[in-house]
């Protein structure tokens, strides 16, 4: 660490920190990094100081992070860089540099008829008004997009829900770009519920207007097969409130990257997350959210639980509450169960604070086995051992499956649940 | 009539410096119908020995042995010691995230039964018994023991007890923790529990004052993992006066 810097790794580090220069448990000192008026994205922090991530680590700061449209400005991946270092290379099928000229999911829309979707050229003014690609494979996939789907929920509409059918149905790597519109105080649920079989490196951006509602469920059931990497940007405007759940169960590879800007006051983002790896599985959900506007609200849980030899959990979440955010309140939570030996939870919060004229941020990482006095206390009521493993595991998972409300998509997820766990040997 | 027999029962726990022995030959015998106190300072195995009687896998029987109805409870596994008819309400009951009160309630109570209650019958069931032990309806709804407050997870073991019916209850320092008015409504619950179901109740106690409001039988004292006295409930009332003093003297 270098003498700068702001961040706090994780509670290891928060707990007695004795010495992180600009920052004291009340947050009164301010730092003097990403100072807006000499830099709006990449601040001094940007070069300044490195993370503990390993050498040549230098964009430790995430306002610091390259945004380009242009693939060719990301440097080729050797998966030592910060955001990388988890995910094997090796097995994303070439998405960070082949051509993807694959056939793309297809894209069919059900539920509520007061929402359009249509098709909109690459080169059409929509694209990126929410999305600038922040790694080289959500660039490739900007590159290779043939264009984009865009959904609309128009202004005013009341109790929409919509569902977007994504079905993989090819191996050959593939891009593809969704746009989600909710106009001005519209209120909607999205479901993106992904299927089939793919190798997919997808955008999606999500534009949620003045005064908008809008909740969005992104669902990797994938087939056993399949590699996906997503990026998942939101801008949300003044007053807007933006609900994000990402519930991953399936593929072989599955990167999520839900990321979400504050651009207006007042406005609330919640991120959550459910993940279930079984053996061989990589599961990867890295999220950001950017309060780079004042009075804004964030909340962030994500609930994993890990079973069989080599599932591997990874979940970074960036909070980034910069000079300007006064009177943020902010949190964030990540909290893994193991359920069997040979899995891996890595497990990374990012807290940076740039000012101290908040209302509060916080963070939290867990990653434990089963509670044995949860499971004697249940097995002294007359449970059996194995119902009393599932039912901690339903009840630990079931915290995110209540945030969905829909009904018909709870109960798929619980049916989905109490089948990986059938599979369990636990 | 039940009988649940403890003979000369010895216990020990891992610590980290090495194995450490808690129960030092404890004999008891308690008969449905009939209450027995367990009295004693802290640290005596009070405590350890309603543990060991539910199957807690911390505390390791060396010798000795438990029988219910002379059938080796020690043989049994957590849940088939409730099965058979034995309810340990906890001196700290943990918290079951995720897991609603009233879906924990309806699976022990299958589990316990060996078939589901009668949904109607059983709804109406747990409002009374809520309604008796003053426990507010909306916990229902809630997740098990998460955010009560430590007199409402004991109205809720009490809650439990009462619903499974058990032949022996052991209650470890329920009295702990609760003030005068949650004190007597769990001591009601108690009372009920041995009329309607001829429960036997070993109710272990750091204090007497429960012991106004569930009238032991007997009484015994344990002191350093021994049965250091026992007597009827007048025993109760000497200890109130002098304390523990007299056998931790003893015992230097």
């Amino acid at each position: 660490m270098s003498e700068t810097t702001t961040q706090i790794p994780d509670e290891k580090a928060r707990i007695g920190a004795p010495s992180i220069p600009g920052f004291t448990e009340e947050g009164e000192n301010l730092s003097p990094l990403n100072d807006s008026a000499t830099s709006p994205l990449a601040g001094d922090s940007a070069k300044s100081h490195s993370h503990g991530g390993g050498e040549g680590v230098t964009d430790s700061s995430r306002a610091g992070r390259l945004t380009s449209f242009n693939v060719e400005d990301f440097p080729k991946l050797t998966g030592r860089e910060e955001d990388w270092r988890f995910t094997p290379l090796k097995r994303i099928g070439g998405l960070h540099t082949a051509e993807l000229t694959g056939k793309a999911p297809k894209v069919e829309l059900t539920g509520s008829d007061n929402v359009s979707l249509r098709t909109v050229a690459a080169d059409d003014a929509i694209r990126g008004n929410a999305f600038t690609p922040d790694d080289r494979v959500s660039a490739n996939s900007w590159k290779y997009s043939n264009g984009a789907q865009v959904l609309t929920i128009p202004a005013n509409a009341e109790d929409v829900k919509s569902v977007l059918r994504i079905t993989g149905e090819s191996l050959d790597p593939a891009a593809q770009h969704l746009i989600i519109v909710a106009e001005e105080n519209s209120e909607a649920m999205v479901v993106i519920d992904h299927v089939g079989s793919a190798v997919l490196a997808q955008n999606i951006e999500f534009d949620v207007r003045q005064g908008a509602r809008l909740r969005v469920v992104s669902l990797q059931a994938w087939e056993s097969d399949a590699i996906h990497a997503s990026s998942q940007q939101a801008s949300v405007a003044k007053d807007a409130t933006f609900k994000h759940i990402v519930v991953t169960f399936g593929g072989d590879l599955v990167r999520v990257n839900p990321s979400a800007r504050f651009a207006g006051e007042h406005a609330e983002i919640e991120l959550y997350g459910l993940y279930f790896a079984d053996a061989a599985q990589h599961l990867e959900h890295r999220l950001f959210v950017d309060h780079a506007v004042p009075n804004c609200k964030s909340n962030v849980l994500y609930k994993g639980a890990l079973q069989g030899k080599n599932a591997h959990t990874v979940w970074v979440g960036d909070v980034l509450i910069r000079k300007a955010a006064v009177g943020t309140d902010s949190y964030e939570a990540n909290r893994n169960l193991v359920l069997t030996d040979g899995t891996r939870a890595d497990s990374v919060p990012n807290l940076e604070i740039e000012t101290g004229l908040i209302d509060g941020a916080g963070h939290a990482s867990t990653t434990g086995r089963f509670d044995d006095e949860h499971l004697f206390y249940l097995m002294a009521r007359g449970i059996d051992e194995k119902t009393a493993r599932r039912l901690v595991v339903r009840g630990f998972l079931n915290e995110i499956v209540q945030q969905i409300g829909d009904e018909q998509l709870q109960e798929r997820l619980t049916d989905t649940i109490e089948e990986e766990l059938a599979t369990t040997t636990l | 009539m039940s009988t649940l027999e403890i003979k000369d029962l010895h216990v020990s726990i891992d610590t980290e410096q090495g194995e450490k022995e808690i129960l030092k030959g404890v004999s008891l015998t308690i008969n449905t119908n009939e209450t027995h106190a367990i009295m004693g300072p802290n640290g005596s195995g009070k405590s350890t020995l309603a543990s060991t009687i539910a199957g807690h896998p911390r505390y390791k029987v060396t010798s000795g042995s438990i029988t219910l109805d002379g059938v080796d409870v020690l043989e049994m596994s957590v849940d088939e010691r409730a099965k058979a008819g034995l309810f340990l309400a906890m001196q700290y009951p943990v918290e079951v995230p995720g897991v609603t009160m009233t879906n924990f309630l309806r699976t022990a109570k299958t589990a316990i039964d060996g078939e589901a209650p009668k949904l109607r019958t059983w709804t109406k069931d747990v409002k009374e018994a809520m309604a008796k032990l003053k426990i507010d309806a909306d916990f229902a709804g809630r997740n098990v023991n998460e955010g009560f407050s430590g007199g409402e997870k004991k109205r809720v073991e009490i809650l439990q007890m009462e619903l499974f019916k058990p032949k022996f209850a052991i209650l470890d320092e329920t009295d702990s923790g609760l003030d005068v008015d949650a004190l007597k409504t769990v001591s009601e619950g108690v009372n009920r529990a041995q009329d309607d179901n001829q429960m036997g109740t070993l109710l272990i106690t750091h204090y007497t004052r429960i012991l106004r409001y569930i009238k032991p039988d007997h009484v015994h004292v344990f002191v350093d993992g021994r049965i250091a006295e026992q007597g009827g409930p007048e025993l109760a009332d000497r200890l109130e006066d002098e304390g523990y003093d007299r056998f931790l003297n003893v015992k230097a």
